[in-house]
């Protein structure tokens, strides 16, 4: 049975993870030690492991016959629906760390919640992906820490990814009436719950580091309605030049 | 019985080292492992450091080739099984590392010896991966002929690198398997993915020859390694037994490869083939291979990159430690 809510919602999830997955898999190889390459791409595998889920999910609520290939090589910029943070660059490894911060502390509000969903592969996902992110963050918040603690260096770095990012936290807040709706139902974890949960896990952590976010540094949003920044569409010619090339082909 | 360089080396230590090179020899004759702690000959010692740290190079350097395709990858499930393969190449340099590291030589010095360009890698890595089908290559042929190579360690007198390779083994043949499944794919669908799938044979399968190195005549250290146990099969018999394992799987998916001499010899029960262009493996070892400079440039970039994040890692390290002594000291 088709249901257009569901299947919005879990595509917003599955393009969050699947476009960061994809912004970790551009590290590997190049990593600042090799420990650090593993975990990079340790959490990148978890992460297109829960976009595969929740895109296949996603086609499959829909009722289009789209499977997660489709859904992930067949659209263009104006149908991704991730938050604008997990699309920004790499950056040096203070960005990427702190983008997997703000990120993380976000999965690790949202998954356990979730998991009690009443759909229940929503909640099959969730209590999935809530195990990995809550691994995921610790390593995430840890580097936060290490990193604005650190030397000088670092903590200017780090301090220079926190002002770069943090105008992108406040779109993980926000609802329209995908969220809405479904979180009336039960489905959905309405995203202004999360907040509280999300500064509670941020707040300390920066804290401990010495880091501040940004005065006055405003909010910006639209990912989920697919106004994006200039680096998704970079993002997709790369992710997709296969599917692109070679229609039809199966590999 | 002892070669030349052994028997110097002996003379050199006195009579002492004679009956400990003797007793050494033994527990290697009964099959048992040499330990960390156990006295080995200084040559034992340094041809494991050599090897054992060139193989952990190897793993490291080989991130950069199949990286290559992890943006590009055609579906998700091959971008997963791509990221997952790399992520075990990453760990088996880990633990190559590791099994080094007991010999006493630290990760950081031999690291410093790669990016100096005074330890090498394995030349197959300073081929270049340009289409896609080169990932499903790179695991048949390349995964294909390590694991050749490193069955017979597994058995390897030195205890930490037979144990570090079999679990290696285990997940180099699984590798094997998914890059055969890749091709094989590529080998059945579209002319333009069976183009692709037969281009990069032609590319890797000499490559992939030379993998096990000079022939036995071309080999010095052979015969002290394999008395040693480091060594168990000479490179000439470990290429043919690959050849023997791969050409019918070639075949099997209709592609061939790029030997017209190649034949099936009745008698033998061996594929005969041609004369390895033995010049284009010499100049790849000598730097001048297709990427032997982006290799190097990435893995010395990612290094010299890495250098403030390490900083920091240490330098908080280091003021936990003394706030801990003196929350400590306080109480
Ligand atoms: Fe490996
Ligand atoms: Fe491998």
């Amino acid at each position: 049975m088709a249901d257009a809510l569901t299947a919005a919602y879990a595509l917003r999830l599955g393009d969050d993870a699947l476009i960061l997955s994809h912004r970790l898999s551009e590290w590997v190889g190049h990593g600042p030690e090799l420990e650090e390459d593993i975990a990079l791409a340790n959490t990148a595998l978890d992460l297109l492991g829960q976009a595969r889920l929740l895109l296949a999910c996603a086609g499959e609520r829909e009722g289009r016959g789209r499977d997660e290939d489709a859904l992930a090589y067949g659209r263009d910029v104006l149908d991704f629906s991730n938050l604008l943070l997990v699309e920004q660059p790499n950056g040096d490894f203070a960005q990427t760390m702190m983008r997997q911060f703000l990120f993380d502390a976000y999965a690790v509000a949202l998954w356990p919640r979730l998991s009690a969903s009443r759909d229940e592969v929503l909640a099959g996902i969730a209590g999935k992906a809530a195990k990995e992110a809550a691994y995921h963050v610790e390593q995430s918040a840890a580097w936060v820490v290490r990193m604005g603690d650190g030397t000088e260096e670092s903590h200017d770095r780090a301090q220079a990814g926190l002002d770069l990012l943090w105008p992108y936290a406040g779109e993980i807040f926000e609802a329209d009436e995908v969220e809405a709706a479904l979180a009336e139902k039960g489905i959905a974890v309405a995203p202004s719950a999360l907040r509280e949960h999300w500064q509670a896990r941020v707040g300390p952590v920066l804290e401990e580091a010495g880091l501040a976010p940004p005065e006055g540094a405003g909010v910006r949003t639209g990912g989920r309605q697919g106004r994006h920044s200039e680096h998704l569409g970079h993002l997709l010619a790369e992710f997709q030049f296969m599917q692109r090339a070679y229609p039809g082909a199966r590999w | 019985m002892y070669t030349q360089g052994l028997n110097q080396a002996v003379e050199e230590g006195g009579p002492e080292d004679a009956e400990l090179l003797a007793r050494f020899q033994a527990k290697i004759d009964r099959e048992e492992k040499i330990e960390p702690n156990d006295w080995m000959p200084e040559a034992y010692r340094q041809t494991l450091i050599r090897q054992i740290s060139q193989h952990a190079h190897s793993e490291i350097v080989g991130m950069l080739p199949e990286g290559n395709w992890l943006t590009r990858a055609p579906s998700l499930r091959r971008k997963a099984i791509l990221l997952a393969k790399v992520q075990d190449e990453g760990g088996h340099g880990l633990y190559l590392y590791a099994a080094a590291e007991t010999l006493g030589i630290s990760r950081a010095e031999m690291v410093e010896r790669l990016l100096e360009g005074r330890a090498r890698y394995s030349s197959i890595f300073n081929y270049p991966t340009i289409t896609w089908a080169d990932i499903g290559a790179v695991g048949w042929l390349v995964d294909g002929a390590a694991i050749m190579n490193q069955i017979p360690l597994c058995r390897c007198s030195y205890g930490p690198y037979a144990r570090a390779m079999i679990r290696i083994c285990k997940e180099e043949s699984f590798h094997q398997r998914q890059g055969y499944e890749a091709i094989s794919r590529l080998a059945e669908g579209t002319a333009a993915q069976k183009r692709m799938a037969q281009d990069a044979l032609d590319r890797w399968w000499w490559p992939s020859l030379m993998m096990f190195g000079p022939s036995d005549a071309e080999s010095p250290h052979t015969a002290r390694s394999m008395r040693w146990k480091i060594k168990r099969f000479t490179n000439d018999e470990l290429r043919q037994k690959f050849v023997d394992a791969t050409v019918p799987q070639a075949r099997l998916i209709g592609l061939e490869p790029p030997d017209p001499e190649l034949r099936y010899d009745e008698e033998s029960g061996h594929w005969r083939f041609g004369e390895i262009d033995w010049s284009e493996f010499n100049e790849v070892l000598a730097g001048n291979g297709p990427c032997n400079r982006e290799r190097m440039a990435a893995r010395r970039k990612a290094h010299a990159e890495g250098a403030w994040v390490r900083e920091a890692a240490t330098a908080h390290a280091r003021k936990q430690r003394r706030r801990t002594a003196m929350a400590a000291a306080a109480e």
